[in-house]
């Protein structure tokens, strides 16, 4: 099915995106502009070779245990044995949080041990389920040694300027994700002395923008850290936590959420509460489906096609 | 299923206070229920995951209320010793939040 959406927005540059659900979406960097293509699909691999290009994985909730799936390690390995497969020249994977279902340290050593097998050095932000010990100990002593004592951190590759947020800890009773001072003080003298060329892309777990202020699925914050990115030209926000691909695009600036690898979760009100959702097993990944957006350089036109993995 | 029982002494008052009675809140669909409890001093106030992911019961700073994360069929149990209004909300998902009321 396809259908297309006025985006009323007036972009001049061109954003393509296609996410698997089950298994991650490859990031493709060509003239500045981020473009995602679907994993598994063998046609974008040759047509997106020429950019800088890297794979975003999500919510791998390892531990997790229940309906609708019991075996989320397996479902962690399916994703990555994906992407092992289809990567292609990617240069890292980065992977937006909720490793581990409880924290434990046999679920973050499960996790690393499948991840691992991608054959990719992958960059780690942590979901709330990964702090839930020891203020993250666990977690940040496997997946984010190179980050500072806040959890966050940026990088350079390809061209591109990386920065990984962690807007899980701390969080105030009542609210959403939450930054901090201490890190948008950081992220602003990041940011300060870069050129505006410089396409950035910037991930946490915790959607950056508010998707659904009910279910705390947003950064009470996250404002301040996008006015620190409207000079820049190309701006690409990847996030986690709702499984689910939801995107939103503000001027140069696209978010984007990426699935799970382990369970869906109901659309933003559609359910009473946003636990996993509940689906037959052996539906599961029909679920798990493939989305492409695609806004048409020159065009005004946000194309959106969803098609599922059972086809 | 694994099913613990979790418990925490109190350390809201000077004086131990004697272990009275066990009242119950139950976590389900991400709400805490009932949202506001009333209890008797000395009440040890138990808190059950009836939901099919993770929630951590914490306590409004400064409190010490702080369980361990609480998967599906856990418990956990605090003493409230000491008169006082006492506001907690889940660690995972902040807009889970829920009061104490202890006279």
């Amino acid at each position: 099915m396809r259908r297309s959406e006025p985006d009323g927005m007036g972009r001049r540059r061109a954003l393509e995106c296609m996410a698997w659900a089950g298994g991650g979406a490859l990031w493709t960097v060509v003239g500045g502009v981020p473009r995602s293509a679907l994993l598994g699909g063998g046609a974008q691999a040759a047509t997106l070779a020429d950019g800088f290009s890297f794979v975003q994985i999500s919510d791998s909730h390892i531990g997790f245990h229940n309906p609708p799936n019991p075996d989320t390690p397996a479902t962690l390995a399916a994703a990555i044995e994906t992407v092992r497969r289809t990567k292609g020249n990617a240069g890292l994977m980065i992977h937006t949080g909720d490793v581990s279902h409880l924290s434990a340290d046999a679920q973050f050593d499960t996790a690393h041990r499948i991840i691992q097998d991608a054959g990719l050095e992958t960059h780690f932000v942590p979901g709330e389920h990964d702090v839930l010990i020891d203020n993250g100990r666990g977690f940040f002593a496997r997946f984010d040694k190179a980050a500072s004592t806040g959890g966050w951190y940026s990088f350079d590759q390809g061209g591109v300027h990386f920065v990984g947020l962690n807007n899980v800890q701390d969080l105030k009773a009542g609210g959403m994700g939450a930054l901090g001072n201490t890190q948008l003080e950081w992220l602003e003298r990041d940011l300060a002395h870069r050129s505006a060329s410089q396409p950035i892309v910037v991930f946490a777990h915790i959607p950056l923008w508010v998707v659904y202020e009910k279910w705390g699925w947003g950064t009470s914050d996250g404002a301040q850290a996008l006015s620190y990115l409207r000079r820049f030209g190309s701006v690409t926000v990847l996030n986690g936590h709702i499984h689910q691909v939801v995107q939103k695009v503000e001027g140069t600036i696209a978010c984007h959420t990426a699935r799970s690898t382990a369970f869906p979760q109901p659309a933003p009100g559609s359910a009473p509460a946003p636990g996993p959702m509940q689906v037959p097993a052996a539906r599961l990944r029909s679920f798990l489906g493939i989305t492409e957006v695609r806004v048409v350089r020159g065009q005004h036109q946000l194309a959106v096609t969803d098609s599922t993995l059972a086809a | 299923m694994i099913r613990r029982m979790i418990l925490a002494a109190a350390l809201l008052g000077a004086a131990p206070t004697a272990y009275a009675a066990d009242a119950a809140v139950s976590i389900s669909n991400f709400t805490f229920s009932p949202q506001v409890l009333t209890v008797p001093a000395g009440t040890r106030v138990v808190w059950t995951n009836r939901d099919d992911t993770v929630h951590l019961v914490a306590g409004t700073p400064p409190a010490t209320l702080r369980s361990p994360p609480l998967d599906t069929g856990d418990h956990y149990g605090f003493l409230f010793a000491t008169r006082g209004t006492y506001r907690y909300f889940c660690a995972l998902h902040p807009m889970m939040t829920g009061t104490i009321v202890v006279k």
